[in-house]
């Protein structure tokens, strides 16, 4: 029996000495020994909520141009915000860059993140950022309806989302009530529409056999394939699929509702700065690189959100900033989520 | 019959003892979590309706894809195991395979091409299909070791081979059937990348919104208490169900496998159908439809060193994990393979609990903890290794106990009895029979950690990405065909441990029959 087990233990164990030099050969380079919390010079650590497919080149762009090197963890936005709470002031992260508004503001109202330095704190419009100077947008994002152009011709495209409840589109509209931009796009509408409309609304969509999905993507997905004739979505992700198939393929087009609805409420992926970090020149600068014109033109030019720094262009294909003009509310207004949350699970779709 | 001596018996309990505590972790943080919540917000989140309405939900998922995993499994391990098949080896490598696919990734490869699907049946298949190696492999390596004299019994008593199998085989080989739903059980009520995509309003679900939408850490706490309470539920009918059956023996002497069933010719090439058929939709079905979805992708192209330095870090820091993984089970396995006290029973239980909590609290608790009490190994390989070896225990535990559990004590007793020291005595005689089946356990970890995702993403070294963080990285922003890759990479690389698997199965069967192949 001893015959049959030595060669299948020695080629594991083989096997595994392979991997294990392998392995450290793989992470010299990069050399992330996490234990080591005293970085070599003015290393900045980045918690990114925004995937390293997405602003990868643009964190390489960076340490190139000013030989600040980064390390950067990825992760989904609100998991890497319950992480930041977790760790306290423990945190290895200096710099948290968020995917939406809320997450930045539970971090800061966990008292973890520091105030930012003021001309990095007031570069965008107020109503893009916090009113307390403790994190602020770097790029918008702009809620739209995305519609298959095989079931509805655009001028049939409703023009505000009060229309989503009318009979003719039953089982045709997708929603994403767990998502953080939709539940940020409901909190506005309890803002300016009132409570007892919004909720009417959201009970409509219910009884309309409204179809929810998990994320934005996945509706896009379901429009571009004809299962729903109507999503609310973020304009942005139109733009990833379509440079992922090719515009030319996608079913799907955009849609943005009337000026003032509240379906053209304006999000924000938003960056601040931890207060375990002290006041790092490196991560104050990587900051204010974002907001510098050639950060910000970088966005419109890759990933397809509006730049927040007044003067830089929106990118193609969009409605400017400026015409779009959302529901009257700023961002930092929308932190009221308890009372949306409690709505949405009142109405069934939480 | 006694035990080895008492004095070996304290240090294994002992040794067991920290294996629990380990495995408690997770739960403990989850009690510091609850803790800080008041009696009415634990109250209020109790008797919310949609708590119960979702946790029945996740519990009738489970039901059902066990109940699936069964019905497709146990023909599909019969063949395997008792039927004169060929290329048995190919078709256990195949078996295992959907082990490597993340349920996310599964679920995407179905709604790629059939973008309609959606709810509790599409859930059901999708999960059934991921989750059936954890029945089929050690389903197969039962039926294949036991002794099949009770059936030749049951056969001369005049009854055709199918009953014979059915009243006489069979029911031995529930505790392995029994083991093995057990854990697909716990991974359907932990799941949260197929039920999101699919669209089932699951329990996990609502854990998740809770983090995601109110970063409420309490509240989720709550709620994945509940989900350990169904879980408890689970651990204590596989006892029942284990506790009830027994490995039968009708003679003395040595035992024998039993012989291949010769099949007619239609029968084979049903027989062959059946394994092809599943093997196709369980891992032939998702890779096409992942290789369709990189031909349609135009994006930038592939950077084949970060590809392999994917690989190789998700193939060490797994391995590390695996390690981690046996040596903590061991004593557990040992203890309740050989001593089945209350002790036992309480050690072995707790180590299944966390077995079902969602990677994204696991992963919590490890942060909380790592900084609590070692702040220096936070966000270090050793650290995720232990969060592999944590998170899938219950695998290793199951798979050495059924081995250890069939090795007769008295052989070590013998070697205790010339002298030999419990440790040294136990390796040369015990550990040197299970040897193929502790491995195996290993493997199964291995397999598992490579996919692992919320836990990676918090505890990885920053910097070091692995292929499910890769492949993750590149689903959340549409880059289906950039992904597509990363998940080829991700199976291939999986068919090693898969392929060692069925190896080790295989001598699983020669050495219980003694004949050298």
């Amino acid at each position: 029996m001893t015959r049959f087990i030595r060669p299948g233990a020695a080629a594991a164990a083989a096997m595994s000495s392979v991997l294990i030099v392998g392995l450290a050969s793989a992470c010299s380079p990069s050399g992330p020994d996490a234990s080591s919390a005293t970085s070599p010079e003015q290393e900045v650590v980045v918690y990114s909520g925004r995937s390293e497919e997405l602003v990868g080149p643009l964190f390489a762009q960076f340490t190139e141009q000013t030989g600040i090197p980064l390390q950067v963890r990825y992760g989904e936005s609100a998991e890497l915000a319950a992480q930041l709470i977790e760790e306290g002031d423990r945190t290895p992260a200096q710099v948290y860059f968020s995917q939406d508004a809320g997450a930045l503001g539970a971090v800061s109202a966990a008292g973890l993140l520091a105030p930012l330095p003021d001309e990095v704190a007031q570069a965008v419009p107020a109503a893009y950022r916090a009113t307390d100077g403790t994190w602020t947008g770097v790029t918008g994002r702009a809620r739209v309806i995305a519609y298959d152009a095989d079931q509805v011709a655009a001028e049939d495209v409703p023009t505000s989302v009060f229309e989503l409840v009318d009979p003719k589109w039953r089982g045709q509209v997708a929603i994403a009530p767990t998502n953080a931009s939709f539940q940020s796009f409901v909190t506005a509408m309890r803002l300016t529409e009132g409570e007892q409309r919004t909720q009417e609304w959201l009970a409509g969509l219910v009884a309309n056999d409204v179809q929810t999905f998990e994320k934005n993507g996945l509706i896009l997905d379901a429009v571009d394939t004809g299962q729903v004739a109507l999503g609310l979505i973020n304009h942005y992700y139109w733009f990833e699929k379509a440079k992922e198939v090719g515009p030319q393929a996608m079913r799907a087009k955009l849609a943005f509702t009337a000026s003032g609805d509240p379906g053209s409420l304006v999000n924000v992926a938003g960056v601040g700065l931890t207060t375990a970090a002290g006041r790092s020149p490196a991560a104050e600068g990587f900051v204010s690189w974002l907001l510098s014109p050639e950060g910000q033109q970088w966005f419109a030019d890759n990933t397809s959100e509006y730049p927040l720094l007044p003067g830089v262009p929106a990118p193609e294909g969009t409605k400017p900033l400026a015409e779009l003009r959302g529901p009257d509310v700023t961002l930092a207004q929308l932190a009221d989520l308890p009372a949306t949350l409690e709505m949405l699970a009142r109405v069934g779709l939480l | 019959m006694r035990g080895p001596a008492p004095g070996a018996s304290r240090l294994l309990t002992v040794l067991a003892a920290v294996t629990a505590v380990v495995a408690l972790a997770p739960l403990g943080y989850l009690g510091v979590r609850v803790a800080e919540a008041g009696p009415s917000q634990v109250l209020e989140a109790l008797i919310r309706e949609r708590t119960w309405q979702t946790a029945g939900t996740s519990l009738a998922l489970a039901l059902a894809v066990i109940a699936c995993c069964l019905a497709l499994g146990l023909p599909m391990s019969w063949i395997l195991a008792r039927t004169a098949v060929p290329l048995v080896g190919v078709w256990l490598v195949l078996a295992s395979l959907p082990l490597a696919i993340p349920s996310y990734v599964a679920a995407y490869a179905w709604l790629a091409q059939f973008p309609g699907m959606h709810g509790f049946w599409a859930a059901t298949l999708v999960l059934t299909m991921v989750s059936m190696p954890y029945v089929v492999l050690p389903v197969t390596a039962a039926l294949g070791s036991m002794d099949p004299a009770p059936e030749e019994v049951a056969r001369t008593l005049g009854r055709g081979p199918i009953r014979a199998f059915v009243q006489a085989s069979l029911p031995q080989a529930w505790p392995a059937a029994a083991a093995g739903s057990l854990l697909v059980g716990l991974y359907v009520l932990s799941d949260f990348g197929a039920v999101a995509l699919l669209r089932v309003d699951a329990f996990s679900r609502v854990i998740y919104a809770s983090y995601r939408a109110s970063f409420d850490r309490t509240g989720a706490a709550v709620l994945a208490l509940v989900l350990v309470a169904l879980a408890a539920v689970f651990v204590l009918i596989e006892r029942r169900v284990r506790g009830r059956s027994h490995r039968y023996r009708v003679a003395s002497g040595a035992a024998r496998p039993p012989a291949p069933l010769p099949l007619s010719p239609v029968a084979r090439a049903g027989a062959i159908a059946y394994v092809c058929a599943i093997a196709s939709v369980a891992i032939g079905f998702p890779v096409a439809s992942l290789m369709l979805r990189m031909a349609e992708g135009v994006r930038r192209s592939l950077d084949h060193a970060e590809l392999l330095s994917a690989v190789l870090s998700s193939a060490g820091v797994s391995l590390m994990g695996a390690v981690i993984a046996i040596v903590l089970a061991l004593p557990v396995a040992i203890l309740s393979a050989r001593h089945r006290t209350r002790s036992s029973a309480v050690i072995e239980t707790a180590s299944f609990a966390g077995h079902a909590l969602p990677g994204v609290v696991v992963g919590l608790s490890l942060v909380f903890l790592t900084l609590g009490l070692l702040p220096i190994a936070y966000q270090t390989l050793m650290t995720l290794a232990f969060a592999y070896a944590v998170l899938f225990l219950p695998k290793s535990i199951g798979s050495s106990r059924a081995a250890i559990a069939a090795v007769p004590p008295v052989i070590e007793q013998v070697a205790q009895s010339l002298g030999r020291t419990p440790v040294i005595a136990w390796l040369s005689t015990t550990a040197r029979i299970a040897w193929s089946g502790i491995a195996a356990g290993g493997l199964l970890v291995l397999l598992t950690s490579m996919k692992e995702l919320p836990a990676t993403l918090m505890l990885r070294p920053t910097g070091l990405d692995t292929l499910a963080t890769e492949l993750w990285s590149r689903t959340e922003v549409a880059a289906y065909g950039a992904a597509a890759p990363y998940a080829l990479a991700l199976i291939a690389l999986a068919a090693v441990p898969a392929w060692l698997l069925a190896v080790a199965m295989q001598r699983g069967h020669r050495d219980a029959d003694g004949i050298p192949a």
